[in-house]
């Protein structure tokens, strides 16, 4: 009786979360170009999206986007992040203060504060000020991503590997960097995902003629979305579905294997 | 060796003082001045304008309703979860974390069309000849568009910070005599307020701060101080009274931060 | 004999389809210290579990002064838990973890208080009443979770490797602490463990544990001395453990000599086991004992010498106060009361065999 209940709650919440994603594929199949109603099925979107210069455009720098900043971002906090675990009390203090400050104040506050800075300092806005942006706030989630591991680290192994006459350079890409890494996958992962779904920020910073997915599609509600939108973002769904099904199935086959041992 | 390694967090300094740092700052003496750069308070203190005040009132009313909303559909939900298996656990947490894959402004999107007076909640509800649902541009329908995008901010502390109990603190109750309730009062709930408050901070402050949310869902007639804060940077290019009102709505995130600074003395509760 | 408390009954228990209890029966007496000790894996915990009530078995009953508690929840049974890792409740201060089982039985605040008080001087923390269990050491955090236990005046007190995080020091303090403990309450203790030591020094009775069967159920000497089976034996301490023919009544044969023993009704030319404690091995001059050999190893143990000795195609591990050198040419013999013979385990089920005393 309590795991009926139990499923019938996960289940509630879960028709509640996808919903509207089911919405979307099926608004992507729809021959009628309104919401409203259903004009038959079509997969003419789906073409169409791979004319659409616009819309390829903006998917173009939403993806180059998330991609540099988060690369960026993650060189930029795995080296703060080495230098601040050494650092003594007040600095570490100081880092971990501004680290928190992008991640808890509001977006539409981080965004406007950086258009004013733009607009004081009279840069054009563009590409490069919503990648300026976008590092900003992508940094602290690689530190914060990073930072516990960095705590985790045995701090014998790299003194291990001095001693056995490993340069510091050498014994931290030997022994550190390894351990460190799942830390900085996941911080880059999640600076990607973070950039990719961003838009307060991106309105705020980007410049005319400049346009990710998500400041597109928002000039759009008030006219009304392209279909090819609904497409292009059932196209993404299925293929962030796929690739975390497979992430999901590798390590628990592994589990099973060793459980079998 | 030290002095050197701490140059590694030379870039991050730069950047932290130049884009963390100094735009805030900009914010404060933005907010400080008027048009002709004289010291003012007026813009702070335009808050207490009727039109300020109500969209002000609006926010916090709306975005406290969600955030108690969100922590009763959460809580249930972050213990069913925490009580499966490892291997489904892993998979269903998975599951409640993709949706925000799909770009949020097409999924909140979405939901004109599942609200609409002739969308798809109308039609079932009329195919079992239930009276329609007419939500849309209503308060109702901003609620239900911040309950959707912030519910998982909700889910995975509490989650975590359930997950994160020992199994034997539970048994430990149990075996000295208390029952399920009381088990739950004393000893689960006080063990993950870490995780409840900071998944209230997490959907209450996004939740504040929206515009994109009663842009979509509430029709134009709801402004929220989101709203305005936007309207007066992007439209009406007064950047003064924008940094003002948004000093006042600073204010109020800070407040939350502070309270739940107080309620998670170790700073537990995390997202990660 | 004081009358049994807690009798388990033909309990089985498996997880996803891996048996870990097969057809245990177990009784324990009232105000005995009964340890059981085993390797990882070898159920003792799932049995402690299954009395504590935090496992139901999958068939079987446990009965405790006669009734059937197998269904039972947690809270209703008249018996507590001090858990592994001590699971405090870290949000409580440390009396308010004691008194947290007398507040859920509604007693009153000065009963409560001297309880405190009471549990606290027995553990030896007087006057920690107002700290949190993260400004104690292991050793306190433990002893606070046998005060939480204990205030509650359960029959049984379940502990679960509560040792296991201690160093070794503080493990050989707590041993003592906790016979002390055990004599003032005056009530049964079931302790889990997978530390021989520990179980040899703290208990009445000692129930050997190895893949979901009982092994052997004894007192400390009974067991080290006359260990049932290989397993038990080689578990307990080390030993000489030796294929053995049993050619009649008192005299056995092993790695081509013939060796006098006290043991009988083996039968005649039987396969046997055969243990030699490394104690009780005498190594005399090259000749003059049973079977000669050379001396491979010596390590000095401070009470001891520890070596290895290379005869008969076995090497002996041999304690011995006197020191021979690498090399050295020695002769082995054993008192006939030394040597313990053992059946060869026939089949899963005469290992799980209950003897009864």
């Amino acid at each position: 009786m309590k795991k009926f209940i139990s499923r019938f709650y996960i289940t509630i919440i879960f028709i509640f979360l996808y919903a509207p994603i089911a919405t979307l594929i099926v608004l992507s199949f729809n021959k009628s170009k309104t919401r409203a109603k259903w004009g038959g099925f079509t997969t003419k979107w789906y073409v169409e999206l791979f004319e659409n210069e616009i819309i390829l455009e903006a998917l173009q720098n939403t993806l180059l986007l998330a991609l540099l900043s988060a690369l960026i971002a993650t060189v930029i906090g795995t080296a703060a992040c080495i230098a601040i675990n050494q650092m003594n009390k007040a600095w570490r203090t100081f880092f971990m203060g501004v680290t928190n400050i992008p991640m808890l104040n509001a977006d539409i506050v981080t965004g406007i504060s950086l258009m004013l800075l733009y607009l004081s300092f009279g840069m054009s806005f563009g590409f490069s000020t919503i990648l300026l942006a976008h590092i900003t706030f992508n940094i602290p989630y690689v530190i914060l991503s990073v930072m516990p591991k960095m705590k985790q680290l045995n701090k014998h192994t790299y003194e291990a590997a001095l001693d056995l006459g490993a340069g510091p350079v050498y014994a931290f890409f030997k022994v550190v960097f390894p351990d460190l890494l799942p830390g900085i996958f996941t911080g880059f992962l999640m600076a990607f995902t973070m950039s990719l779904d961003d838009f307060i920020i991106t309105h705020f910073t980007k410049g005319p003629g400049v346009d990710t997915l998500s400041t597109k599609i928002y000039t759009e509600v008030k006219k009304g979305i392209k279909p090819e939108m609904y497409a292009l973002s059932t196209i993404i769904f299925v293929v962030v579905l796929a690739l975390l099904l497979f992430i999901n199935k590798s390590p628990s086959k592994k589990d099973n294997a060793q459980k079998r041992i | 060796m030290k002095s050197k390694r701490s140059l590694l967090a030379g870039p991050y300094l730069f950047w932290s003082i130049a884009f963390i740092i100094i735009p805030l700052v900009m914010v404060f003496y933005y907010g400080f001045i008027n048009e002709n750069g004289a010291f003012t308070l007026e813009n702070i203190a335009a808050i207490a304008t009727p039109e300020h005040s109500k969209a002000l009132w609006i926010s916090i009313r709306l975005s406290l309703i969600s955030t108690v909303i969100c922590f009763l559909l959460a809580y249930p939900l972050a213990m069913i979860l925490s009580s499966m298996s490892v291997n489904q656990n892993q998979f269903i947490v998975l599951v409640f974390i993709l949706p925000m894959w799909m770009n949020f402004l097409l999924r909140t999107l979405a939901w004109q069309t599942l609200l609409e007076k002739n969308g798809v909640i109308n039609m079932i509800l009329n195919f079992f000849s239930l009276p329609s649902l007419n939500i849309i541009n209503t308060e109702a329908a901003i609620i239900l568009g911040m309950v959707y995008n912030f519910l998982p901010f909700m889910v995975l502390p509490i989650y975590n910070s359930l997950a994160r109990l020992d199994r034997d603190v539970i048994n430990a109750a149990h075996d000295l005599g208390a029952n399920w309730v009381q088990t739950f009062c004393r000893i689960i709930f006080p063990l993950s307020i870490p995780g409840v408050v900071s998944g209230v901070t997490m959907v209450f402050v996004p939740a504040l701060t929206t515009f994109v949310i009663s842009a979509i869902l509430g029709g134009s007639k709801i402004l929220l101080i989101g709203n305005v804060i936007e309207q007066e940077f992007t439209q009406a290019s007064n950047w003064n009274l924008g940094s003002g009102l948004s000093i006042v709505l600073m204010i109020f995130i800070i407040l939350s931060m502070i309270i739940s600074a107080i309620l998670d003395k170790d700073g537990e509760g995390t997202l990660l | 004999m004081s009358n049994k408390l807690i009798n388990l009954s033909g309990i089985n228990k498996s997880f996803d389809g891996t048996m870990v209890l097969d057809d245990l029966n177990l009784y324990i007496r009232e105000n005995e210290f009964l340890t059981l000790l085993g390797p990882s894996g070898c159920g003792k915990t799932t049995t402690l579990r299954i009395i504590g009530g935090f496992e139901t078995p999958d068939s079987g009953k446990v009965f405790f002064n006669g009734e059937d508690i197998t269904t039972l929840p947690p809270n209703k049974r008249q018996l507590n838990t001090v858990f592994q890792k001590y699971a405090l409740f870290t949000h409580m201060t440390i009396a308010e973890n004691i008194a947290f089982g007398l507040k859920i039985k509604n007693k009153s605040k000065s009963y409560i208080d001297d309880k405190i008080k009471y549990a606290l001087k027995l553990v030896n923390l007087d006057g920690y009443e107002k700290r949190m269990p993260h400004q104690l050491s292991g050793g306190q955090q433990q002893r606070i979770a046998i005060a939480r236990a204990i205030v509650n005046e359960p029959k049984v007190l379940l502990l679960d490797e509560p040792l296991g995080a201690l160093d070794l020091k503080l493990r050989q303090d707590m041993q003592y602490e906790l016979i002390r403990l055990k004599n003032e309450l005056g009530i049964t203790f079931v302790y889990v463990t997978h530390d021989q030591e520990e179980a040899l020094t703290m208990s009445d009775t000692i129930v050997v544990m190895n893949q979901g069967y009982i092994q052997q159920i004894g007192t400390p000497e009974v067991i080290y001395n006359e260990p049932e089976n290989a397993f038990v034996a080689d578990f307990i301490g080390d030993s000489n453990i030796i294929d053995a023919i049993m050619v009649k009544d008192e005299l056995v044969s092993f790695l081509g000599c013939k060796w006098a023993c006290v043991d009988k009704d083996f039968g005649n030319n039987k396969p046997v086991d055969v243990v030699i404690r490394p104690e009780d091995i005498i190594l005399k001059e090259a000749g003059t004992g049973t079977l000669d050999g050379e001396v491979t190893h010596v390590i000095f143990k401070g009470v001891h010498y520890e070596m290895e000795v290379m005869a008969g195609g076995y090497e002996w591990l041999v304690h011995s106060t006197s020191m021979f050198t690498v090399g050295q040419k020695v002769s082995i013999s054993v008192d006939p009361f030394n040597i313990q013979i053992m059946n060869k385990p026939e089949s899963e089920d005469e290992e799980a065999a209950h003897i009864e005393e």
